[in-house]
């Protein structure tokens, strides 16, 4: 188990002052003047080094994504947008690091803003999370009060401004050019890529959009040292990571832990274990809503980290664990997220817009037991046709839970189907 | 459509609001602030955004009207008609779930009277299901205007609404005595921290 001292957020639960006076005790704002006057290639070739994988689902490498920004600025402005739009269904990480673990938060803006030649840092935060915005205001006040922001940041002669952009509730915006295009004042759909944020981004800028946690955990993995941070995990699955349990655990919490912890693990230790015993455990997802839910043989022995659940066909995501025990209706439960996915569809593409509604209302059929039994096939068909076929990965997002729950609980479906045809229903 | 009002102004109060908005966005990037002018609009407006004040927003950041509309009617936190004092939002997405917002939902029903998207009629409180507002770990929660109410049975959600109908304030955030998002029954890290259970948190 990670011991207390290698934990990046120690103030994770807000047990102590989460404001200035209490961030700098926690060693947050020490030697943040040294660490800019590495210069911009040393940061980033650090962050590389240190094998940071992006936190908020896709898991591309945070120092590889500030290369990709252009080394010379010429006069153009570049931005730093920081993800704080959480709204993946059972993910709840950011909001504990804006509210508990702000300074952090900013000082890694400040950070990361210098290691891609960025003045300006927004942090696009979803509107629901209104007391998070006030703790998140307070300490940016705070840090531009101290000087540690500002135009001369922590006296390094690097001027920096940081944001606060409030979101008004649309689970797209999480989407990296979704959220741009609503930072510019429009509806939140997604743009084509090519070109990408690092050549065209935020008011035609180069931009670097990173979730709120990696940039958070920056300060710590460059003042500690690239190897301590690549200490931790499996090689290309590096350092520590915020997990969140949910669902039928005996005690749901977030919990900081090295990454490629065993599941069960995880749930045992600090989780208090599945409601009823391991053995009641029906099924997990393991990374939020859009990855697909594993059945007990594989959660027994599965990692928690990207490789490892990828090769068991999920994904490691945002690390949002839900837990469901053998009580759960497995596919009311997948109709559920099928149902969060055409509210939250933007509309812009087709396979999206049309596909989202076609299979939450043929999951419900599933659920019902109403469905012909070659629908099954059909349904499944249908998700390959949505999946790379849209222009963001909503329309993966709705089809992978899915095809997880055709995969593993395939049976239960026939069967829920074979009784309402033989008018043995217990289903609703 | 319900009755619109014929004018609209931010109030003066409201300007330094607004200018500070203003000031975080390049001069010819104005467009930016739609979305918190809106907002600020709307708590102005007791929680609701008249066309008028669309229109307001529009011509100060010189935008095509209908562009302010596509914004108003695209992020679902602007209530494009006259809402309750007291907006109850009750998340029933898989963690919620999981954990008994079903018996949440009927507690709501019961106790307001109300069905989803309806609005009591002393005008107190208007009932909305969400999708995942983003406290998992202290499912199920309901969010009442800019608070959340986490760890929630039934009991202690009747609670919570029968305290704001008696226009009281009700405790915030976990109902059964967790701080925030650690494990109920104690730390399993940090546990140097757990005399610190203690502290107060300031106001901030």
């Amino acid at each position: 188990m990670l011991a207390d001292k290698d934990r990046i957020f120690s103030n994770i639960y807000g047990l102590e002052d989460p404001f200035l006076a209490g961030a700098k005790k926690r060693g947050d704002w020490d030697d943040t003047k040294e660490i800019i006057e590495l210069g911009r290639d040393e940061i980033v070739n650090r962050v590389k080094a240190s094998g940071l994988r992006g936190r908020g689902g896709a898991g591309f490498s945070t120092g590889m994504k500030w290369s990709f920004m252009p080394k010379e600025t010429n006069g153009r402005q570049h931005y730093l947008v920081i993800n704080a739009d959480e709204g993946e269904p059972g993910t709840c990480k950011d909001r504990e690091i804006m509210r508990h673990e702000p300074h952090k938060l900013i000082e890694g803006a400040l950070i990361a803003s210098f290691a891609i030649g960025a003045n300006v840092a927004y942090c696009y935060v979803r509107g629901e999370f209104h007391r998070e915005i006030e703790a998140l205001q307070h300490a940016v006040d705070e840090a531009y009060a101290a000087g540690l922001i500002g135009d001369n940041a922590c006296k390094s002669g690097y001027k920096f401004d940081f944001y606060i952009h409030k979101g008004m509730g649309a689970y797209i915006c999480g989407e990296e050019t979704a959220l741009i295009e609503s930072l510019e004042g429009k509806k939140g759909q997604p743009r084509l890529k090519p070109p990408f944020p690092a050549n065209v981004g935020l008011y035609g800028a180069p931009t670097t959009v990173n979730n709120v946690e990696s940039i958070a955990v920056a300060p710590e993995i460059l003042r500690r040292g690239p190897e301590w941070f690549a200490g931790f995990g499996r090689p290309n699955n590096t350092g520590t990571k915020l997990f969140l349990i949910s669902g039928h655990v005996n005690q749901p919490c977030a919990v900081e832990e090295e990454m490629s912890i065993p599941l069960k693990e995880l749930i045992e230790k600090h989780a208090g274990g599945v409601r009823g015993g391991w053995d009641n455990l029906k099924g997990i997802i393991p990374g939020g809503a859009s990855v697909p839910v594993l059945p007990k043989h594989i959660c027994e022995d599965v990692l928690m980290d990207f490789d490892s659940l990828h090769e068991v066909k999920s994904g490691l995501g945002t690390a949002a664990i839900m837990v469901m025990d053998q009580s759960t209706d497995i596919v009311r439960a997948i109709t559920r997220l099928s149902a969060f996915y055409k509210h939250e569809s933007c509309g812009q593409c087709t396979p999206c817009r049309e596909g989202t509604g076609w299979m939450w209302r043929m999951m419900e059929k599933m659920a019902s037991g109403t469905a012909e039994p070659n629908e099954i096939d059909l349904l499944e068909e249908v998700t390959r046709q949505i999946e790379g076929h849209t222009i963001c990965a909503l329309g993966d997002a709705a089809a992978w839970p899915i095809q997880g729950l055709i995969r593993h609980f395939r049976p239960e479906l026939e069967q829920r189907i074979a009784e309402v045809k033989s008018g043995n229903s217990q289903a609703v | 459509m319900s009755e619109q009002p014929t004018k609209f102004l931010f109030k003066s109060e409201n300007i330094k609001a607004v200018e500070g908005i203003l000031s975080k966005y390049p001069e010819s990037w104005k467009a930016s602030a739609v979305m918190p002018l809106l907002d600020l609009a709307q708590r102005q407006s007791d929680g609701w955004l008249p066309r008028v004040a669309m229109d307001c927003v529009a011509d100060m950041l010189s935008m095509p009207r209908i562009r302010v509309y596509e914004v108003a009617t695209f992020y679902t936190m602007y209530n494009l008609s006259p809402i309750g004092k007291y907006h109850v939002q009750v998340c029933t997405n898989l963690p919620c779930w999981l954990r008994g917002s079903d018996a949440i939902v009927v507690s709501c029903k019961k106790k307001l009277g109300i069905g989803f998207g309806e609005t009591s009629e002393d005008g107190l409180f208007t009932l909305t299901e969400v999708e995942c507002l983003g406290a998992c770990v202290n499912a199920p929660m309901m969010q009442i205007n800019d608070d959340f109410y986490e760890d929630l049975d039934s009991n202690s959600t009747e609670t919570i609404l029968s305290i704001m109908a008696a226009g009281g304030k009700a405790k915030t955030g976990s109902q059964i005595g967790r701080f925030t998002c650690e494990p109920i029954e104690g730390l399993t890290v940090l546990t140097h921290q757990i005399k610190a259970r203690d502290i107060k948190l300031g106001d901030a």
